[in-house]
């Protein structure tokens, strides 16, 4: 009798833990390595079919005609879009207003001054000038990240005025630096922005701040198998785990999906996705420092972080749990204005014009020197100073 | 092979489950039975096949030879044999050489009319090595989910599988079995260094007994699980390293794709102070 109680307990225990997990088979897999290397992603297809559903495409309105007169040369103050059409130009005002404005104020004056267009005073109608520029400057500038895909606003901002996930300099909950010595940014469940950290792990909860903001060096992993000078220590170890499960968490995949775990640092044995992931990194990192930072006095202050920071973007912020935002569906391509601009018939007046193209020239300039970054298996402080450069 | 002279006694006749009298011998020391013979046909047979994947591999290198199981095209089907079809045969052969090795302790155990804990303590390892090779790519629906033949590879998949799972650390039949596998060596080197006091006294001292032992651990901790005691403690600790170390791995993938760290959820979710 108590051998059957006894085994009634055990059996119970056991389905209360695998229903915590919360999963059962079937359970779908893709092998991405050799057979037997366990590089292997595993997709839970119920799950997978409700993120399916949450990252579905934005409305797109029907094409415009791209001839008759330039918006330019009808419309006052247009200092991005001069390139386009009247009918282009509308249709991106109008797209804008499907993707960005919130949805209590599904109308132009949600950016303009109704009484006059052309007036640029309201907050959001900087921010969305900057962030038209930054659009084709993804779309042009960093197809080694974006591809033939590119990003158009709904992209990050899913129909919202702020993109659903941004983050800001985490203050902390001021309880770090507590009895026992230092935590270096860990074992806080919940952070000073009220958030759980990344993943509900111990890990450091802040690592955008240096790897997305600035550009400390992420390769920790020593070249050879015994210790010959790496002097990079266990906590800038967690540190770069942090930045690499936000990665996982932000495209729904694991560490496999980029990394042969054996090896991380190799590319000959890692996945050509690592490639993409790496210029991901600086597209981020200099997409914040370009953009987003400069616009922090542009900003009311309710828009800001706790320490008075602009909302930045990481990984999360485009990908939003896909592997490709929309799972590699493209809105840009039905977009063609938000492309790079297109050659302009005649002379672009020079006003503005100038400080947009050396913004524009600098990401240009980092994917290029990309590839020698890449051969190299241990050349983090090379890439520190040409990401210096590039921010 | 020399017997000693008292061996003969416990050479018993009978307690066989198969085969009657027609195994029922010995080879020198070794009992044979019928399932020592398909141990050590299945142990031979697999061996020879992971020398003829060697063979037909890349390299000798004692330490990069690897039989790996097949693609997960084939799902659970038999694969070519150059493609996997040879894992196929040497985890048929392993687990055919496990099981009848548990068998053939059962036999002895039942020749000595003694309790089956040997072969029950074997067979949580067994559990171990059929779960990870069998239970959970018949879960997740390919034999490509199993673990190469090989000494680097396999330990390659052990960490590929871990990242899987982003950090294995946090898995918490993970935790579990880990701590059993040290309490199980911290236990065992209790266990070992006391007795060996105990028959090692200083110089012109007598060799002491279980009272002494007992009174060791009485005066160190307050307490002595005792000499029966510990060895019933020895084996519920390493049977559950076994089955723990089952438990984690059956439930990574078949019941859980995310993050192991996203487990923890319930924790912080807890009302005492969410």
């Amino acid at each position: 009798m108590r051998n059957i109680i006894r085994n009634c307990v055990a059996t119970l225990v056991a389905l209360g833990l695998l229903h915590g997990c919360g999963e059962r088979p079937p359970i779908k897999t893709e092998q991405l390595g050799y057979r037997g290397t366990g590089m292997e992603q595993n997709i839970n297809p119920r799950i997978m079919a409700k993120l399916v559903a949450a990252n579905q495409v934005g409305p797109v309105q029907p094409a415009a005609d791209g001839s008759g007169p330039l918006a330019s040369e009808i419309y006052q103050n247009v200092q991005v879009l001069k390139d386009l059409s009247v009918g282009e130009f509308t249709r991106v005002m109008l797209s804008m207003v499907d993707w960005v404005a919130p949805a209590d104020q599904k109308n132009c004056t949600y950016c303009h001054n109704n009484e006059n267009y052309a007036d640029g005073s309201k907050y959001q109608y900087q921010v969305a000038r900057r962030m038209l520029q930054m659009t084709r400057d993804i779309n042009s500038n960093w197809k080694p990240h974006v591809a033939a895909t590119g990003v158009t606003c709904h992209t990050c901002h899913r129909g919202q005025p702020v993109p659903p996930y941004v983050w800001y300099v985490d203050p902390g909950s001021g309880r770090e630096n507590a009895f026992v010595g230092t935590r270096a940014g860990q074992n806080s469940a919940v952070t000073g922005l009220g958030i759980t950290t990344i993943g509900h792990s111990s890990l450091p909860y802040d690592p955008y701040t240096p790897f997305l903001l600035g550009s400390e060096g992420i390769r920790v992993e020593g070249p050879t198998a015994l210790p010959t000078g790496n002097r990079k220590s266990i906590q800038q170890a967690e540190w770069t785990y942090a930045l690499m499960v936000h990665m996982s968490k932000s495209l729904g995949v694991n560490c496999t999906y980029c990394h042969n775990t054996r090896a991380w640092a190799s590319w000959e044995q890692s996945r050509p996705q690592r490639t993409t992931a790496w210029y991901g990194i600086r597209m981020a990192r200099a997409l914040n420092n370009q953009y987003l930072v400069p616009l922090t006095d542009v900003f009311p202050q309710h828009r800001l972080g706790p320490t008075g920071d602009v909302a930045k973007i990481n990984c999360q912020t485009c990908h939003q749990g896909a592997f490709k935002p929309y799972y590699g569906a493209s809105m840009a391509k039905d977009y063609p204005e938000l492309q790079g601009a297109k050659p302009m018939p005649v002379a672009a007046p020079a006003d503005g014009a100038a400080a947009d193209a050396a913004a524009a020239a600098a990401p240009a300039a980092a994917p290029a020197a990309a590839p020698a970054q890449a051969a190299a298996p241990m050349a983090s402080t090379a890439g520190r100073a040409r990401s210096g450069a590039a921010g | 092979m020399a017997m000693l002279n008292f061996e003969r006694k416990y050479r018993i006749r009978g307690g066989t489950l198969v085969g009657g009298d027609l195994f029922d011998f010995w080879v020198g020391p070794f009992y044979v039975g019928f399932f020592g013979l398909t141990a050590a046909f299945f142990a031979i047979a697999g061996t020879l096949l992971l020398v003829y994947g060697a063979a037909i591999g890349p390299t000798w290198n004692l330490w990069q030879i690897s039989i790996a199981p097949p693609d997960l095209k084939y799902g659970l089907g038999p694969a070519p044999l150059h493609e996997g079809g040879l894992w196929q045969l040497v985890t048929i052969c392993a687990l055919g050489a496990f099981t009848s090795w548990a068998l053939r302790e059962v036999e002895i155990c039942r020749k000595l009319g003694m309790g089956f804990h040997v072969p029950v303590a074997f067979g949580s390892a067994i559990l171990a090595y059929a779960t990870l090779e069998v239970v959970r790519p018949v879960l997740l629906g390919g034999w490509g989910h199993a673990f190469p033949y090989g000494i680097y590879s396999h330990l390659d998949w052990v960490s590929n599988i871990a990242y899987q799972y982003l950090h294995f650390h946090y898995n918490p039949a993970h935790m579990v079995a880990v701590t059993f596998f040290f309490t199980t060596v911290l236990a065992l080197a209790l266990h070992g260094s006391l007795v060996l006091s105990a028959l090692n006294p200083p110089k012109g001292e007598v060799v002491k007994g279980a009272e002494h032992e007992n009174t060791f651990f009485r005066d160190n901790i307050g307490y002595s699980i005792g000499t029966l005691g510990i060895h019933r403690f020895g084996l519920l600790l390493a049977v559950n390293a076994g089955v723990w170390s089952a438990i984690c791995i059956v439930v990574s993938g078949p019941f859980w794709t995310s993050s192991w760290t996203d487990w923890w959820a319930w924790w912080l979710e807890l009302p005492i102070w969410n």
